[in-house]
């Protein structure tokens, strides 16, 4: 046949990422990839590469670049350390449900199973931490293994799989054709709904006098943005957001009602348990947004849209489940529903955020305090960015200060580590994020000691020129578990106080523009500043040390026993 | 309520599927009493039984956990009253009147004759094959294997049909 060329697998690797549409890939050389990044070479015009400083960063930049673009996220790293690396990546992908492609190299098929150099167990390692793996070791495999890759990442419940390839495959030569993959017989990635349960949704839906949404990525993951819009529309249903759902819809629609979670919002964290009905659309009872499961929308009939038939009564039970993808279910709910408004009920929750403000908001947003707090860095920030900028985050309390104090305007704005709660992910998933999304402001918002975590992607950015606006809010302490140790340990700080490096220095080292700010005076002019810039650029906040973030319902504890301080 | 429940999988036979099927089991803190694996009446496709001891919705949960991996086809779980189940056993024992007498009385096949030794088989539920150890234990028994349980249901269509 005159179009399957003969080629090497390693080219093999490049085309077949062409062929899916890759644009760019993070990674990080090492021997038995290196035939692969020979074969890069010569496609360096058509493929970009990101040289991470970390394969764990590879992976956390690959998510943040598929979170901001709905695109798979893609990394080359090679076996041994280079691939184990990769493994936080992996786990937190799979818990976020975020569509990953890694190829990874692996010792020579000879030399497999025999602790040779730089060989571990790759598929095994990974087997727990993804969606689904795959070893080859022949050239001819190659294309077939990764159009597989692509389809299982990407379709369905998204996720991250691996591809490791030995080097003889990778070094074979082989015809190459390459043809995706639309289906694979054991797989269902979007079961069909059933026209039954949706009757008996909008049923319910019809009848409820006390109906909340709870809206999760799924609504992202699936591109059900304006679905969402138009069911909330015509039900006149006010909607929370989980973690992960935050920025499906605009933070000032009139009948957005806050985040769910263990530090969301009063409104719908106390109001589930009025509900008389809960309609869960692409999100899956976490227990930290549900507290206490059990009473949890406890007088409520609980509708679950979901596309993953394991997540339906896996945390609570659901009277009516409507499996499918939210992009197909909403808009056939919203067809057999009737219009209705809800005002009444929606002003209640209006009560509570009043609440909230007079509790812990105002006081965050506008402190009497001297020192500076987290809240108003946030508020500051997205004031100078308009609400249009991709907000990233680390794990902890700036996590939570930046995911209830930040607007949003635009979808696919909010990225964060939700399931695994991974330290170290903010800088590399910002610098995904602003691969991702160039024409978008990017801004990260860090602790001090998350921070530290992968920061040696400095020196990625100053490689690559990624214009990341970064905040460090810099309390001297590891600040969520140090919230924990006084609410729950007695105050015993057990090694959470952190001596930290010249953060001005680092940048300095890296040729990032740096801006340390200790005074309230000056803030709202260095956030203009680091919104303004053209280039990446970090700054530093010297806030409370020993704040806490408030409204919190404890781990497992029902949100009746909720903390204001 | 915890009991025994049986479970059926038929998935593709593919490289460490088996390993991806027990990771769940030890995921959800279940203990696998006995598991068997082979060809399914469909070529290419394998079926797994698994028999443990747990909870209803345990179980269930673990199901489609595994339901969830991409080469797996299908799973069904079942209470014993929903099967007809055996396992098989073989016994090497001595040989000598008083077991041959045995042999007579509990309907065992011979498999193997030796002069000082006899191979013995019995199919039946764990305790039948136990119980018979337990009689030809006083004679002396040299070595003593058992499968794992194989099951039909009680439907009678194969269960697989729909899905492929
Ligand atoms: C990799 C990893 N290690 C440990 C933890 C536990 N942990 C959660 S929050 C936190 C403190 C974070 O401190 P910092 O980065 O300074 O942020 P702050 O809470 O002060 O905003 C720690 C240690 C984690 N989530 N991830």
């Amino acid at each position: 046949m005159e179009n399957t060329p003969v080629i090497s697998g390693s080219e093999a690797v490049i085309r077949s990422l062409l062929a899916e549409g890759t644009e760019t890939v993070f990674g990080y050389p090492g021997g038995t990839i290196m035939p692969v990044y020979d074969a890069l070479y010569g496609y360096r015009e058509q493929l970009n590469h990101i040289l991470v400083r970390h394969e764990q960063g590879a992976v956390h930049a690959a998510e943040g670049y598929a979170r901001v673009s709905g695109k798979t996220g893609v990394c080359l790293v090679t076996s041994g350390p280079g691939s184990t690396n990769t493994v936080t990546g992996l786990a937190d992908a799979l818990l976020d449900s975020t569509p990953l492609v890694v190829v990874s190299g692996q010792v020579g098929s000879a030399l497999l199973g025999t602790d040779a150099f730089q060989e571990t167990n790759f598929i095994g390692i990974t087997q727990a931490v993804t969606k689904w793996n795959c070893q080859v070791k022949r050239a001819a495999d190659i294309p077939a293994a990764i159009a597989r890759a692509f389809y299982i990442a990407r379709s369905g419940r998204p996720g991250p799989v691996v591809v490791d390839i030995t080097k003889d495959a990778q070094q074979e030569r082989a015809p190459f054709r390459y043809e995706k993959v639309t289906q694979i017989r054991s797989y269902t990635p979007c079961p069909k709904p059933d026209r039954d349960q949706l009757a008996e949704a909008a049923r319910l839906i019809d009848q409820a006098r006390r109906p909340l949404l709870l809206v999760g990525q799924g609504i992202l993951t699936g591109g059900a943005e304006e679905e969402l819009a138009a069911f909330m529309e015509k039900s006149g249903i006010p909607a929370a957001c989980t973690l992960l759902g935050l920025s499906a819809l605009p933070t000032d629609h009139p009948h957005y009602v806050g985040m769910l979670g263990m530090h969301g919002n009063y409104a719908p964290n106390i109001k589930n348990r009025e509900c008389d009905l809960l309609i869960a659309a692409g999100m899956r009872f976490d227990d930290r947004v549900t507290g206490n499961p059990k009473q949890f929308g406890a007088n409520a009939k609980i509708i679950h849209l979901e596309i993953d038939p394991s997540e339906v009564n896996k945390i609570v039970r659901a009277d009516v489940p409507v499996i499918g993808d939210v992009r197909e279910t909403l808009p056939l709910l919203t067809e057999l529903i009737g219009r209705r408004e809800h005002e009444a009920w929606i002003e209640e929750f209006r009560a509570c955020y009043d609440t909230e403000y007079r509790k812990v908001i105002e006081s965050e947003l506008f402190p009497s305090t001297s020192a500076i707090r987290m809240g108003e860095v946030v508020y500051r920030a997205a004031l100078a960015f308009d609400a249009e900028a991709v907000i990233v985050t680390d794990v902890g309390q700036q996590q939570m200060i930046a995911a209830r104090y930040s607007r949003f305007r635009k979808s696919r704005s909010l990225i964060t580590s939700g399931g695994l709660g991974t330290m170290g992910f903010g800088l590399p998933a910002a610098i995904g994020a602003k691969i991702g999304a160039p024409e978008r402001e990017v801004c990260l918002f860090a602790g001090d000691g998350g921070f530290q975590m992968n920061i040696q992607e400095l020196c990625t950015i100053m490689q690559t020129g990624a214009a990341v606006k970064m905040v460090v809010l810099n309390n001297g302490f590891l600040g969520m578990v140090r919230q924990w140790q006084e609410l729950f340990f007695d105050r015993r700080y057990s090694f959470t106080e952190m001596q930290n490096p010249d953060f001005g220095l680092l940048a300095q080292a890296n040729g990032i523009p740096y801006r340390r700010v200790e005074q309230r005076e000056e803030l709202e002019e260095a956030v203009k500043q680091l919104a303004e810039s053209k280039t990446a650029f970090l700054l530093e906040v010297k806030v409370e040390q020993e704040g806490n973030v408030f409204p919190m319902v404890p781990a497992g504890a029902a949100v009746s026993e909720i903390r204001w301080a | 309520m915890e009991q025994e429940y049986i479970i059926t999988i038929f998935s593709e036979n593919s490289k460490g599927l088996l390993n991806q099927v027990t990771t769940v089991f030890i995921y959800r803190d279940i203990n696998i009493e006995s598991i068997t694996a082979s060809e399914s009446s469909v070529g290419g496709i394998h079926q797994y039984t698994i028999v443990v001891r747990s909870e209803r919705e345990k179980v269930e949960k673990a199901a489609r956990q595994i339901e969830k991996k991409i080469d797996v086809l299908k799973v069904y779980v079942f209470t014993p009253e929903e099967v007809v189940q055996q396992e098989i056993a073989l016994y090497k024992v001595a040989h000598n009147k008083d077991v041959e007498k045995l042999v007579r009385e509990q309907h065992v096949r011979i498999l193997e004759v030796e002069d000082d030794c006899i191979v013995l088989e019995k199919t039946g539920y764990t305790n039948e094959t136990q119980a018979l150890f337990e009689l030809l234990k006083p004679y002396g028994v040299f070595q003593f294997v058992r499968s794992g349980t194989v099951a039909v249901s009680r439907y009678n269509k194969e269960l697989l049909e729909e899905y492929i």
